[in-house]
Order: C-alpha cells, then structure tokens, then sequence
C-alpha cells in the first residue's frame, strides 16, 4: 500500500482546482466569442456595411484581450498532469497522452497560425481570407476543447483500455473507444455550448451598458441581435445536452449523480429535489435526515436518470454499503476484492523481479479475478468513496438554475430588439447587464459539479488522487499554489482593467 | 505502411518525431532571443514598436510548439514525462512560468489600464527570453549528465538529490557545468536568431541605426556563444555515457557519446553542417550586410538541435540517466508507450506534414511585405 500524506494530496488538488478554474474563467468565452466573431465579420463581408466591420475589430479586441490569458493560464494545464501527477501520467500517459498531444497537432497550430492573420492581417490579406482566417480560429479554439473534453471523458469514463500488470500501466486498446466514449461526447456538446451561451450574455452585457449609456446604439443592438439568436439557439442546446450529460452521469457514476440529488437513500420512482437546504450534519449510513426543507418533483430523478419511469437510482448509502434486493455493490465489498487485487500484483511483481515464473503466473491469475476493483484498494474507509455533497448539491443547482433562465433572457432580447424597441425596456437593460455574470457563475459551477463530484477519483473506479500525486513535499506545492495565486491574479487584474478601458473607448477607435 | 512497422522502429521513430518537434522549438527561440534584445537595439518608440510587434506576429509558434512537444513526449514516452516533470518539478515549474508570464505581455503591453506598466510587460519577455531558454538548456543538458532519482517496481519516482536537507527537485542541475554552458549557448544563439530575424522581417529603411545594432548584436552574441559551444561539444565527445546492454543492463562507458558519432555518423554531419549553416547565416547578417542570415542559421539550429536531442538516444544508450540508480535510466525502448498507441499516433502524425505546410503559407502570407513603422504604430498593432 502506497502511503501518502493527506496534506499534499490536498495542495496538489488545490492547486490543480485553483489553476484549472482561473483558466475556466476565460475559455469559455474564448470558445464562444471566436463564433461571434466569425459571424460578425461574415456579415461584414456579405453586405460589406463598414459598421459590421467596426463591430467586428471591436469584438475581436476583446477576444483577443482574453485569448492570451487563457494561452497563458493554460499551459500550466498540461504540464501539471506531469509536474503533480506524475503516478497518474505514468499509469495512463498511454491513453491520457494522445488526446492531449493531438490537440497540439491539429487544434493549437491552427489557432495559433491564424491568429495572427485574423488580428494583423486586415491589410495584408483579402478579405475573404481574412473572414476564412477568423473562422479557422473559431474552429482551431472549438477542436482544442473536442481533445481535452475526450480526455477528460476518459478520466470520468475509463474505456478502451486493460491493465498491463507487467508494465503496472493501463494501455489503450481501442482509440475509437476512447474518442467516442459517450461521457466525451457529452461533456464537449454540453461545454461547448455552454462557452457559446457565456459569449452571447458578455456581448448582452457590454451592449447593454451601451444602451443604458446610451452610446454606440446602433452597434450595440446590432450587437444583440447576434448574440442573442446564437445565445437561445445554444442556450436551448445546453438543456439537450446536460440532459444528456447527467444521463451519462447516472450510467456511470452513480455516486455523483447520488451528491448531485442529496440522495441517501435509493428508491424506485426517485424525484428531484428542485430546492432544498440539505442537512450538513448527514453522515452516510446514519438515520438523519437528508434535507432540512426541500420541494420535489416526484418521480422525475427516475425518470431522467434512467430513461424508465419508476426505475430504481442507488442513493449514497446503496452504493456505499451494498444493496443486494437491487443487485447494488457496495463500495465495502469492491474495497476487499481491491485489496485483493493489489496483494495480488505486488506478488506478481516481486516473482517477476525474482524470475520465478510459476508464482508469477499464479499470482496474476488472482489478480485477473479482481482487477477491475484495483481502483478500490486503495482506500482506506468506505465512507472514502464519497465526494463532498454539499459542494456537489448546490453548485450542481446553480448551474441548473441560472442555466434554465438564458432561454428566457435571450428570447426577450432577441424579440424587442427585433421589434426595435429594446432601448425603451429600461427594465430589461439591468438584467442584460447581469448576464456575464451569471454566465460565469453557471460556468464555474458546472466545473465544480464535474469535478468535486467525481472525487476521490482520478480515474473514475480505477485510481484515486491520492495514488495519483507525485511524492513532493507539501511545502514546494504550497509554494507554487502562492506563486500561482500571486501571478494569476496579477495577470488578471490586468485583464479586467484592460477591458473595462477597451469597453469604455468602444468601437470607435476599430 | 505504418501497420507494418514492428514496435522497436515505431518506438525509434517517435523518438525522432519528437527530436524534430523539440528542434523546430530551438529554432523558433528567436522569438525568445529577439525579446532580450528589446532594450539593446531599440532605443525608440518606434524601434521597440517595431521590434515588439514584429515578434508579437510569431510569439504563439514557439509557445505552441513547447506545448506539443510536451504533449508528444506525454503521448509517446509517459514514463519520461512523469520522471522527469515530477522530479525535477522546479525546474519545469520555472520554465512554465516564464512561459505564462510572456503570454500576455505582447497584447497587454501597450493597453491603456495594463495596471502594470510597459517596462513590466518587457521584464516579462526578456526573463522569458533569458532564464526560460537557459532553463530549457540545462534540462536537455540532463540527457548527458543524468539526474539522481529512482523508480520503484510501480515505475513511480522519487528524486533523491538533496542539499542541506533540502530536496531540490531538478535545480541540481544548474549545478552541472555542462548544463549551464548548453543552457548559455542556447540563450545566445537565440539572441542570435532573433536579430538575424528581425533584420530579415522589419522594414529598416527609416531606422538604419537599429539595422546596425542588430548586425552588432548577431556577432557579438555569436562570439559570446562560442565558448560554451566548444565547451559543450568537447564534453560531449570525452565524456562518459550512460550505455545499455542487449539484456538491459545500464553501465557507465568511456567515450560513449564520440562512439555513438562514430556509430551513427549521419548525426556528426548533422552537428558539424548545422553548425556550418549557423556560421553562414551570422556572417550574411554581420558582415555580408544580408537580411536573409535567418534561414541558414535557422536550418543550422534545427540540425543542432536534432544531433543533441538523438545522439543520448539511440545506439544502446539512456537519455534520461539516473545517477542515483544506473538501472532506473530511461531508454526509448523503457519509456515508451504501448506498441498500439505509437501505431494510433503514428496515423495522427500523417498530418503534421500538412499543419506544417499552412504554418509556412501563412507565415509567407503575412510577411510577403517586411514589417513597416506605420504597421507597427497601427492602433491595433501591439
């Protein structure tokens, strides 16, 4: 058993959550933003009307703003899997690496190299190509989350791969199980998107301070328009697909959807706690109560979960402890069958040092029994099994709740823009004006769901976190989070004022 | 074709791919050279707008290509990447941050409300330019001196090089002679690069004292580079190598980089044309009064830079060497991914031929017309 010390498990996960969400303020917008662009100068280039043009340089200015502290937030991204998981680069860097290094191939060059026709090519390049440069950015941008998200698909929804006990690393077997597993493609639509949405209400929010302001009119409704179209469209999208996405959850990890619901107790028929204080006293396996207050909607978890009315959703104890009326294992039995596994291997591994063949033959033969409940044998309660619920709950309805009122925001600007009367709605433009940041919001919990919610995992079933750090010293990683914390809140500091000064001088200067 | 190569020539093979990634990165420093020598040869507004934002059109090429070539050795040799980014975790970490600190200074540098100011924005790039690339110099210099670390039967590593009590995870490194020398070499050929770059990019004709300093600047950092590229390259052909056996087995062996030239004497004539290619070009932009010096010295530095990435590699020999634990060295045939996942990258690696020839397109594209001051003083320049 590899002993590691809690506390820098914990600053090596602080630290990859502080980094991986600084970045996730920015992609998103990146991911979106690109479109918009794309769309803008489109138009500019069918009616060749110079007002779309400045609408475009303008937007593009921001993009651009925000694409380069993105860039450098990051990098650090991918390297990290190395410099603080470095157990974890080894045993999957077989299947984790290739998404990551064909989004260098086909995604980053393609950013990167039409970057600069789309921002310093205006007089160097026709127009057409110009237009072709920005979109190829917009896709360039939209392919680089298609890799990660296949990656981090994985890590959720291990497929396409089988343990090698001699080389002690999971090895890929089948690359199209691995870009198709169904977790990737839901987590790519449903993000995707969502970064579509995130754009559409900062482009509402800049606008709508214009139309408060009352400058830039024109340019800030043309502005709407746009957004707002792209914004329900994807808005609507982001229902489908986080539909689909919690399905998925419900599929394959059910214990996340279990946190995601506050749900203890499993049942048939099994409803959806649309609000609710949950009781933060609740322990697994105890007596108390779940919720202190809560409305549900009853029937409706079964009914989204499993596609089946009435059907049965394990609730934490179930998955914790067992539940053998409904063919549930519990985490206590995987946990014995997981240390099996790894007693097992390490006396394969020592007979394999020690060339005595017929122990090692034996010894994984055992191991082949238990393999699939390695993951397991490595923690040390069953209670271990489970993620912070609280975190998981409530950002969880975050995220649902502000998701749910972007349709509504986007269809109501979209219609009086179009009937050209958005500037008298002096109480629509305060809540464009909000939209960002809502935006954001719903964003950095949808992270916290996917994330918080799949712990203790890395590996979803197969490695833990804590198996997954490389053996530093908590100090040198307390000390690179405060170098983190200390640059990146520099770095955007300046993006904020770079904005707001970019925002206040507005499109005339494009 | 590719589903007929056996697993040792995909493992060599990637190998390669990834010397070729990392050489092209060395080339692409110019971006970095170029960035220390702002406050040398522009000694205007104008002259730093130039040289700033005739940079600022290709700073994303190295960046991304750091990227990749992280991602290629993550995807092909994992167990390299988790040795050497795990353990020698603050020399990574350094360099990573003057990579992030360098993203932002071109587009935040002359914003109104940069919060920080201009020079910050400049210190930025120049440590960028200086201590990234010295760092990126020692680490690959580890190929030949080694690093002390050892892996358990679960290949997880622990680095064992302490100070004091203090364990200093990759810094050591700087402490090697011959790391620091190819670290320094490294940062004047970039400094090199960059002015050969710049002479060849810029529109000089309104700023002929600026073209002077950068012809300066190529030789003289040339010459300032040459001590330690002699130093380097004696070192390397008398020092003692890290060989592997048939059966494995890693020992130390006299001369073992000069027996590799003389085994694969196609990398010696890669390391003596490329550095020809290197001379040619200084002299075109120092003495010959030639913009185009770039692409020689450039295609120079490529070749270099492919002899030093493979000569530790092949012909029995660990280029990642641990000298704590002889027998924890890395080899290409040790650290390599599965037989199946080169084959999977291999098919990917079909395109990158293609992503290389729209990189040159576009970068024909956008400097058919050498950088003007109007360009560079453009609201919308950098």
């Amino acid at each position: 058993m590899i002993d590691v010390d809690p506390s820098l498990v914990n600053w090596s996960r602080a630290q990859f959550a502080f980094t991986a969400m600084y970045h996730w303020i920015f992609v998103p917008l990146t991911l979106g933003l690109s479109f918009l662009c794309a769309f803008y100068e489109t138009i500019y280039l069918k009616t060749g009307n110079e007002e779309w043009r400045k609408i475009t340089r303008f937007w593009m200015t921001l993009f651009g703003i925000n694409f380069a502290i993105g860039v450098a937030t990051g990098i650090i991204l991918e390297f990290e899997f190395g410099t603080n998981w470095s157990n974890y680069s080894w045993m999957v860097g077989d299947i984790f690496g290739a998404p990551l290094a064909i989004e260098g191939i086909f995604a980053f060059f393609l950013e990167a190299s039409f970057f600069a026709v789309m921002f310093f090519g205006w007089n160097r390049v026709s127009k057409g190509f110009h237009c072709f440069s920005t979109w190829m950015v917009a896709i360039g941008s939209n392919l680089s989350a298609v890799w990660i998200l296949v990656a981090n698909g994985w890590m959720q929804n291990p497929v396409g791969m089988a343990f090698n006990p001699d080389t002690a690393r999971f090895e890929m077997e089948n690359f199209a199980e691995v870009v198709f597993n169904p977790v990737a493609v839901s987590k790519f639509t449903h993000t995707s998107s969502s970064g579509f949405v995130m754009a559409s209400a900062f482009v509402l929010t800049i606008s709508c301070w214009y139309l408060i302001k009352g400058r830039h009119v024109e340019m800030a409704k043309k502005s709407i328009v746009v957004a707002s179209v792209f914004g329900l469209v994807a808005s609507i999208f982001v229902g489908f697909t986080g539909d689909e996405s919690a399905y998925e959850v419900a599929q394959k990890q059910p214990m996340k959807l279990a946190a995601m619901e506050g749900l203890y107790k499993g049942e048939r028929g099994a409803g959806i706690v649309a609000m609710g204080i949950l009781n933060s006293a609740k322990e697994p396996g105890d007596v108390q109560d779940a919720f202190l207050v809560q409305v549900k909607v009853p029937e409706l978890l079964s009914l989204l979960a499993n596609r089946e009315p009435g059907s049965f959703v394990p609730g934490i104890d179930d998955l914790v402890y067992g539940n053998k009326e409904e063919n549930v294992m519990g985490v206590n039995t995987m946990m014995e069958k997981g240390k099996l596994a790894l007693t097992d291997l390490a006396a394969f591994k020592e007979a394999r040092k020690n060339k005595t063949d017929q122990v090692a033959e034996a010894a994984l033969e055992r191991f082949n029994v238990n393999k699939e409940f390695m993951g397991y044998g490595y923690l040390k309660t069953p209670e271990e099994a489970v993620p912070p619920v609280n975190i998981v709950f409530n950002s969880f309805r975050l995220m649902a709740i502000i998701g749910s009122l972007f349709p509504v925001i986007f269809g109501a600007f979209l219609f009086y823009t179009m009937k050209g009367t958005i500037t008298e709605k002096r109480w629509l433009l305060p809540v464009g004006l909000f939209t960002g940041l809502l935006g954001l919001l719903a964003q950095q919990a949808g992270w916290v769901t996917a994330e918080v919610g799949r712990q203790p995992w890395a590996i979803q079933g197969l490695m833990p976190v804590k198996i997954a750090t490389t053996n530093l010293s908590t100090t040198a990683v307390q000390i690179t989070f405060a170098m983190f914390a200390v640059v990146f809140t520099m770095l955007l500091i300046a993006e904020i004022s770079i904005m707001l000064k970019q925002i206040a001088a507005g499109p005339e200067g494009h | 074709m590719i589903s007929n190569l056996d697993y040792v020539t995909l493992q060599q093979l990637w190998w390669v791919i990834c010397s070729v990634v990392g050489a092209l990165f060395l080339f692409l420093t110019f971006v970095q050279g170029g960035q220390t020598l702002l406050w040398q040869v522009a000694k205007s507004e104008t002259e730093s707008a130039l040289v700033v934002n005739s940079l600022g059109r290709k700073w994303e090429l190295p960046f991304t290509t750091l990227v990749l070539f992280g991602g290629a050795l993550f995807a092909s040799f994992p167990k390299f990447y988790s040795t050497s980014f795990g353990g020698a975790y603050w020399v990574w970490i350094l360099i990573l941050f003057t990579f992030i600190i360098q993203a932002v200074s071109y587009e935040y540098r002359k914003k109104p409300g940069n919060v920080w100011g201009t020079k910050t924005y400049e210190l930025f790039m120049f440590i960028n330019g200086s201590v990234g690339v010295l760092l990126i110099g020692t680490a690959i210099g580890t190929f030949y001196t080694g690093s002390a670390f050892s892996l358990n039967n679960m290949n997880h590593v622990t680095w064992q090089y302490t100070m004091g009590g203090i364990n200093l995870r990759g810094l050591e490194a700087a402490f090697s002679l011959f790391n620091i020398s190819l670290g320094l070499f490294l940062v004047f050929n970039a400094r090199v690069l960059g002015a050969l770059y710049l002479l060849n990019n810029l529109d000089l004709g309104s700023v002929a004292a600026m073209e002077q300093r950068l012809r300066k600047a190529v030789w003289t950092n040339f010459i300032c580079s040459l001590p330690f590229l002699l130093y380097v390259v004696v070192a390397i052909l008398l020092m003692k190598g890290f060989n592997v056996d048939d059966e494995g087995v890693v020992s130390m062996v006299s001369f073992k980089y000069f027996l590799n030239f003389l085994a694969l004497p196609h990398l010696l004539v890669m390391l003596l044309g490329g550095l020809a290619l290197v001379i040619w070009g200084v002299l075109l932009g120092a003495h010959k009064g030639s913009f185009r010096g770039i692409w020689p010295a450039g295609l120079g530095t490529v070749l270099v830079g492919l002899c030093v990435l493979c000569l530790p590699a092949f012909n029995g020999t660990a280029f990642y060497p641990s000298t704590f634990d002889l027998q924890s060295s890395l080899t290409i045939y040790n650290a390599s991914s599965s037989e199946y996942t080169l084959r999977v990258m291999t098919y990917v690696a079909l395109a990158v031929p293609f992503v290389l020839l729209y990189v040159a397109y576009l970068w024909k594209q956008m400097d058919s017309q050498k950088l003007s001051t109007q360009d560079a003083m453009d609201h919308e320049a950098y």
